[in-house]
């Protein structure tokens, strides 16, 4: 589609696209040499501030936290996943009484941020902050999966629910075996899309204090020194969060090609890929 | 629920630090998003990998880092920030790209034909692009946007831990003054949140039954 919005250059427009290159080229290189600079006026670029990598327990600490990340992400998603698959079925229910209260209450895990969630589940159930952090991120992303599931089986053709009642499956039935496969493989690409944000929700698990890579990141610069090693910390601690979710969006990426199908622009998904609660 | 009503101005200056902090980012993130969309779609290399190259690391950052960044890690680089600035300077940076990819699949979704048929009848990159087709993709574009402003509405609330009077901080507030009446504090936090996000919900969903008509 770009390559219809404009002709194939001709010389004129060769010659203004390469002024114009040059030109974005000298502006990203100059906030790229300001950044630099102010960085090495802060004297962050030294060596020595950087040399803690050199430490393997600097490591252990940070691996740590990442560990817990992972750990928590994973048990969220599985979890999430589920709850998805039950909160669709149910929301689709034939019953009124058991459909219109579903409603509700996917609306209301919807509408709020998940950090809310963390917090006051937290303090109301006396379950500690990692799972605190994870039945949170197991209830928002179980709603907005829960959706994305209901879509993708409401956009089936209706003859597959006809033909499965037709030959005498019950509703259940069909739901489970005709629909719900269905529905699963064409909205692989948001599910994982939302699996990315739930990666990153879990750096919120530092606010109710899960010692996470976030927390294990801070406790390491309070205890080296703030001004000394935070800003190097937080390089690392940021690589390490992008290589994750690049890792798990270059998946999306794979099975959306497998598929034969463009991904679905994550801004089409509800929440936009943003994540609720926030990151 | 006593501890609403008791509390009810400290609850209404928070939601106006929610919708502060919403409305400041929206029209800076807004504009920053359709610069990055137009750039990712534009003839020019460079600007392509520019805005690509901000918008996939920015995406697949925790929004809690960024917060990070502009309320402690600056501090130690180029001087604090006030948190007020840091906040929204936070927020829209981390929004700006999902509000240029939702823009961007609304560009996308303007059928073939009909820059095609600008093109055809002489029209520049510009006009292509600002006379055809941003104007038809903006019915397809405006679901997705208000997702994003969703989004960012409970986004916000990050804000809370970074030393920000809004929503979410009250509910932390109230709650640990009120170690008795948690659940109704959290009751209380919630229907703020969802009294804006659900009826923007609600109207993302309208718009988008009746393109999905018109097309």
């Amino acid at each position: 589609m770009t390559s219809v919005l404009y002709d194939v250059p001709g010389p004129r427009a060769r010659r203004r696209s390469r002024i114009l290159s040059v030109v974005t080229g000298l502006v990203v290189a100059g906030v790229l040499v300001f950044a630099i600079l102010q960085l090495a006026q802060a004297g962050q670029l030294e060596a020595e501030r950087w040399l803690i990598f050199n430490d393997p327990l600097i490591w252990q600490a940070l691996l740590r936290g990442l560990w817990i990340v992972v750990q928590s992400a994973i048990t969220a998603a599985v979890l999430a996943i589920l709850l998805g698959v039950v909160f669709a079925l149910l929301r689709q229910s034939e019953l009124r009484v058991v459909r219109i209260p579903t409603t509700i209450v996917l609306e209301f895990f919807r509408g709020m941020p998940v950090l809310l969630m963390m917090l006051f589940i937290y303090l109301i159930f006396p379950i500690g902050a990692y799972w605190s952090v994870v039945a949170a991120l197991t209830v928002y992303n179980g709603a907005i999966i829960g959706e994305a599931l209901r879509s993708g089986m409401l956009a089936l053709p209706k003859g597959q629910r006809e033909a499965g009642l037709a030959i005498g499956l019950r509703p259940l039935q069909n739901r489970l075996l005709i629909e719900f496969p269905q529905a699963f493989r064409n909205m692989l690409p948001i599910i994982v899309a939302q699996l990315v944000v739930l990666i990153k929700d879990t750096a919120l698990g530092t606010v109710v204090g899960q010692v996470g890579l976030v927390k294990e990141g801070e406790l390491l610069a309070e205890y080296l020194g703030r001004s000394q090693h935070y800003f190097p910390l937080f390089v690392v601690m940021v690589a390490m969060y992008l290589l994750l979710n690049f890792a798990v969006s270059a998946l999306a990426r794979f099975l959306a090609r497998r598929r034969n199908q463009p991904a679905p622009a994550l801004a089409m998904a509800k929440d936009a890929g943003m994540g609720g609660g926030a990151a | 629920m006593n501890v609403i009503f008791d509390n009810l101005d400290i609850f209404l200056r928070g939601f106006g630090g929610t919708l502060t902090l919403l409305g400041l980012t929206t029209l800076f993130a807004l504009p920053f998003g359709l610069l990055l969309a137009a750039m990712r779609v534009s003839p020019v290399a460079s600007l392509r990998a520019t805005s690509t190259v901000y918008v996939e690391v920015l995406r697949n950052t925790p929004l809690l880092l960024v917060f990070t960044f502009f309320s402690v890690i600056i501090t130690y680089i180029s001087g604090a920030l006030p948190f007020q600035v840091a906040a929204v300077l936070a927020l829209t940076i981390y929004t700006a790209p999902f509000f240029a990819e939702a823009i961007r699949s609304g560009i996308n979704g303007v059928p073939v034909g009909q820059a095609e048929a600008a093109r055809s009848i002489g029209m520049t990159f510009g006009q292509t692009l600002g006379l055809v087709i941003l104007p038809q993709a903006v019915r397809s574009v405006v679901p997705p946007l208000i997702n994003v402003i969703i989004a960012l509405t409970k986004n916000t609330s990050v804000a809370g831990a970074f030393f920000i009077f809004e929503l979410f901080n009250v509910g932390r507030e109230v709650a640990n003054a009120n170690g008795n009446a948690v659940i109704a504090v959290f009751l209380g936090v919630a229907f703020f949140y969802l009294i804006i996000t659900v009826p923007l919900g609600q109207l993302a969903d309208h718009i988008e039954r009746r393109v999905v008509v018109r097309r």
